[in-house]
């Protein structure tokens, strides 16, 4: 090659460079005029339970979010029973295929010592349109916090409550029950009767009770006013002090009773009903009681599957008038010391079961990915998006903002009666405003204690395979199984912790 | 029988061979060995490393306890801690069950086992079997007595109830027994000459061709007497009011019919093969010599299909020991954990990552599974030394 042609050559390759260049470089400034997507070609896998209910939501909303961010939300479920061991899983062993989860926040426990969650406290409290003050104190203090920090964006309320018909028992001049005596004889009353005009005898009482679901909180919530007096900070699973169980007493074994009693007055198979079961069963007018999260309130509403709109009324959690004395160990009377709480001689002690499905951030992810996967969680919180969600029985989703019980209009427009959604909310209300409301157990191991031994044992109870003494006695050794196991310094630390949150 | 002795002559030749070999390359140990060790070492890692590395990781997981340490996990290893957990603490009603007195049909069940293993154990020693291997039988004998001892304690007795290990021989030996039954009736009904056999022939199989968990779930549907497709029969009958599911062995039998309905094609699509490939000339003999039907099938047909019998016995035996969708799905191990098999008690373990205790369950399964494969090889083999 001649010097001259080489010459050539080269002249022309840096042209087709300058101009290549200034075409990328206009290229890139056109998009950023455009206003480019913030999440563009940005892919997140949340990892939440098979629903409908919580992936629905989740999955309804998900193209709505990349339209707006350019982000790809990809939804991915698996039943309750495996979704603890699923994330654990995927992040005790690095594999990292999630990059943020909707969970139980009770495992939080387990999940941000060894520091598998990103802590999203500065991206909260950057975040105007989530507006973080909004959610109850309740949720940002119990279910978004451990130990002061913040991990998860609450999506969802939860909290336990009994639900009943209202025009049979406004027809036939009864009280909502105040007890658990009460709760039972309702369900006497009305078991085998035909509730729902279809001709067919129905049910007193439907209550989740299938194994190796979410029916143990069902149980959690009968025992509770037996077993917790003195206020929230008390705590109703462990002695504070000793961390020595509190399932091997008389007021244990009179929830049991309590529980295996609301058997009789229950469906052939109660025990193998989950609660989207029961749900079904009540709203289909099966059921003159039933115990539940917020779900029962939403979904009576909807038209398409419920036959007992506007007939349904919500209480706080029944109570006793019969409450554990920790100091003797024995059953007592409720007096001014004994159940300082006590609201016209009864112990209610309302159930914060659960704590609200919630989403948390995968530390491992990429920054990218992270900002997304936060964005996407922001975005279902926020009051444009959740308000909605909440008054929805199919999400799955409870109300856990203060704009959520103040906004009567919203529950009016989502076909509650202004009475129906003034008796619904308040119900909510009363129980998280309890003094004495009951949080749910959140220490190292919590899957264990709660999904395993106590489910277990409740089962077998339930099943005639054991007694109630031999069922107090099983669910208490293995509860002193785990505490020594993980180390009984360390879950009592855990458990005052957990006790100590502000509300 | 001729076939038994061409069997065992076998081995005695191929062992010559081998011998023969390795002398010839014991005298040229240079170049053979490298090449040997070459050729040989590849396929070794590979086996180490798929089937026995997993064994002994496992076994080291069930003598450990997983703890969550920043960034990951990590073992500690707690001796034999999980299986004492299993075997004498608080999981042992859960694993072995809750033994009781026995009833008057439990101590004959008892005492005729346990004369049938001093039975076998005589017939042994007045047969000249050495002393290691009346060792072994003595072992085996003495695990079999403990084994009859559980069954019957917890089945057959007063207030007794079955742990895991039992249900999972239940499930076992009714499921085996059925789908043997089943499938060989059915195959020998295919080989009769009726019409649509073509049409039945896919017909047997199609269960075996549906996933475990939607047979679960048919099942599931199926015994619901309230609202599942079989509801009007139930009302008919004055059912509804009950449910299978909830009575510990209306739930077992529930799972146990579930289980024959979907392996009962296997049995018998080999079985059909079996039979189809039979000598018609011995039939036709029998007949000519007036055999009925009855002694035809049982003195001509049954010997002639009987290895293939025991061999598909075996492989669904060892396969039925591992039963978990049906129990999980349709009933999730409940009531309480009247239908938990062995491999549903290791998964309800695991899923809160109780990798230990789960291990240990499974090893278990192992060594029942062996045990009894075993023992059910080693009569065989008798048995047909015998013929």
């Amino acid at each position: 090659m001649t010097n001259r042609r080489f010459r050539g050559w080269a002249a022309s390759i840096a042209v087709l460079a300058l101009m290549v260049g200034a075409c990328s470089s206009g290229s890139s400034q056109s998009t950023k005029k455009a206003g480019a997507k913030a999440h563009e070609g940005v892919s997140v896998n949340v990892l939440t339970f098979t629903g409908p209910q919580i992936a629905e939501p989740l999955q309804r909303r998900a193209p709505e979010f990349q339209r707006l961010t350019g982000a790809k939300i990809k939804v991915v479920t698996v039943p309750f029973s495996d979704l603890y061991d699923k994330i654990l899983t995927d992040m005790a062993t690095r594999t990292n295929s999630y990059d943020a989860f909707v969970f139980d926040p009770q495992w939080m426990g387990d999940f941000v010592p060894p520091g598998y969650l990103e802590d999203i406290g500065s991206r909260v409290q950057g975040d105007q349109a989530l507006k973080w003050d909004d959610i109850a104190p309740f949720f940002r203090d119990f279910s978004a916090s451990y130990q002061g920090h913040t991990y998860t964006i609450p999506l969802d309320g939860d909290v336990e409550m009994v639900y009943y018909r209202s025009d049979l028992l406004k027809k036939d001049g009864i009280q909502p029950p105040a007890t658990w005596d009460d709760y039972l004889s309702i369900a006497q009353r009305y078991n085998g009767k035909d509730l729902n005009g279809d001709g067919k005898g129905d049910y007193g009482s439907c209550i989740a009770k299938k194994r190796s679901a979410q029916s143990y909180w069902m149980f959690l919530a009968i025992a509770g006013s037996f077993l917790q007096t003195q206020g929230t900070s008390q705590g109703s699973f462990f002695d504070s002090a000793t961390m020595k169980p509190l399932v091997n007493n008389p007021g244990f074994a009179a929830a049991l009773d309590v529980y295996k009693r609301t058997t009789q007055y229950g469906p052939p198979g109660e025990l193998n009903l989950d609660v989207g079961d029961t749900r079904g069963l009540f709203t289909s007018g099966r059921c003159a009681l039933s115990m539940d999260w917020g779900d029962i309130g939403t979904l009576a509403i909807d038209p398409k599957t419920s036959t007992v709109q506007d007939k349904v009324g919500t209480v706080v959690l029944p109570g006793s008038r019969r409450v554990l004395d920790r100091g003797t160990g024995q059953l007592v009377d409720c007096n001014a010391t004994t159940c300082p709480r006590a609201v016209d001689g009864v112990n209610h002690a309302p159930f914060a079961a659960f704590g609200g499905w919630s989403g948390a951030i995968n530390a491992s992810a990429k920054k990218d990915v992270k900002d997304a996967a936060f964005d996407f969680l922001a975005y279902m919180s926020a009051p444009g998006q959740s308000n909605v969600d909440v008054t929805l029985g199919k999400t799955g989703f409870n109300p856990y903002r203060v704009s959520q019980f103040e906004n009567i209009d919203a529950w009016v427009k989502a076909g509650m009666s202004e009475a129906m959604a003034k008796n619904y909310l308040g119900a909510i209300r009363d129980s998280f405003q309890s003094p004495n409301m009951i949080l749910d157990l959140r220490v190292p191991k919590s899957a264990d204690y709660e999904g395993v031994v106590l489910d277990t044992g409740l089962a077998q109870f339930l099943a005639g395979e054991l007694n109630t003494q031999q069922t107090m006695q099983q669910i208490e050794s293995g509860w002193e199984k785990i505490t020594n196991d993980q180390g009984r310094d360390k879950q009592k630390q855990s458990y005052a912790a957990s006790l100590s949150v502000q509300r | 029988m001729d076939a038994g002795r061409l069997t065992r002559g076998r081995p005695v030749a191929t062992r010559g061979v081998l011998e023969a070999r390795t002398t010839r390359a014991g005298s040229a140990l240079g170049p053979n060995f490298a090449v040997r060790t070459a050729f040989i070492w590849p396929a070794l890692l590979v086996i180490l490393f798929v089937s026995i590395f997993p064994l002994f990781a496992s076994l080291y997981i069930s003598l450990s306890r997983l703890e969550l340490a920043r960034g990951g996990f990590t073992f500690h290893f707690i001796g034999v801690e999980n299986f004492r957990e299993l075997l004498f603490g608080g999981e042992r009603t859960h694993f072995l069950g809750v033994s009781r007195p026995l009833t008057a049909l439990g101590w004959v069940v008892l005492v005729a086992g346990l004369a049938l293993l001093c039975w076998g154990l005589a017939r042994a020693w007045r047969g000249g079997v050495s002393l290691v291997g009346m060792a072994f039988r003595l072992v085996g004998a003495f695990i079999g007595a403990a084994g009859l001892w559980l069954l019957t304690h917890t089945l057959l007795s007063h207030g007794g109830r079955p742990g895991t290990v039992v249900v999972t021989l239940v499930y076992v030996a009714v499921g085996i027994a059925a789908q043997f039954l089943l499938g060989l009736g059915l195959a020998h009904l295919l080989t009769q000459g009726l019409p649509g056999q073509r049409f039945f022939r896919v017909v047997f199989l199609l269960p075996m061709m549906i996933t475990p968990v939607g047979v679960a779930y048919m099942f599931r549907m199926l015994t619901d007497t309230s609202k599942g497709p079989l509801e009007p029969l139930w009302a008919a009958v004055g059912l509804t009011d009950f449910s299978w599911v909830t009575s510990p062995w209306g739930a077992r039998v529930a799972v146990m019919i579930g289980d024959i309905w979907q392996w009962t094609p296997f049995m018998f699509i080999v079985l059909l093969a079996a039979l189809e490939s039979q000598d018609l000339e011995t039939v036709e003999a029998a007949m000519v010599d007036g055999a009925n039907r009855w002694q035809t099938f049982r003195h001509v047909t049954l010997p002639a299909i009987l290895p293939v019998c025991t061999t598909v016995i075996l492989i669904r035996l060892i396969e039925a020991f591992k039963i978990i969708d049906l129990p999980n799905v349709l009933t999730n191990g409940g009531p309480g954990t009247a239908t938990e098999s062995l491999s549903l008690h290791a998964y309800v373990r695991w899923r809160t990552l109780d990798l230990g205790q789960s291990a240990a369950v499974a090893y278990s399964l192992l060594f029942i599974v062996t045990l009894v494969a075993v023992a059910y090889v080693s009569l065989l083999r008798r048995r047909f030394a015998e013929e």
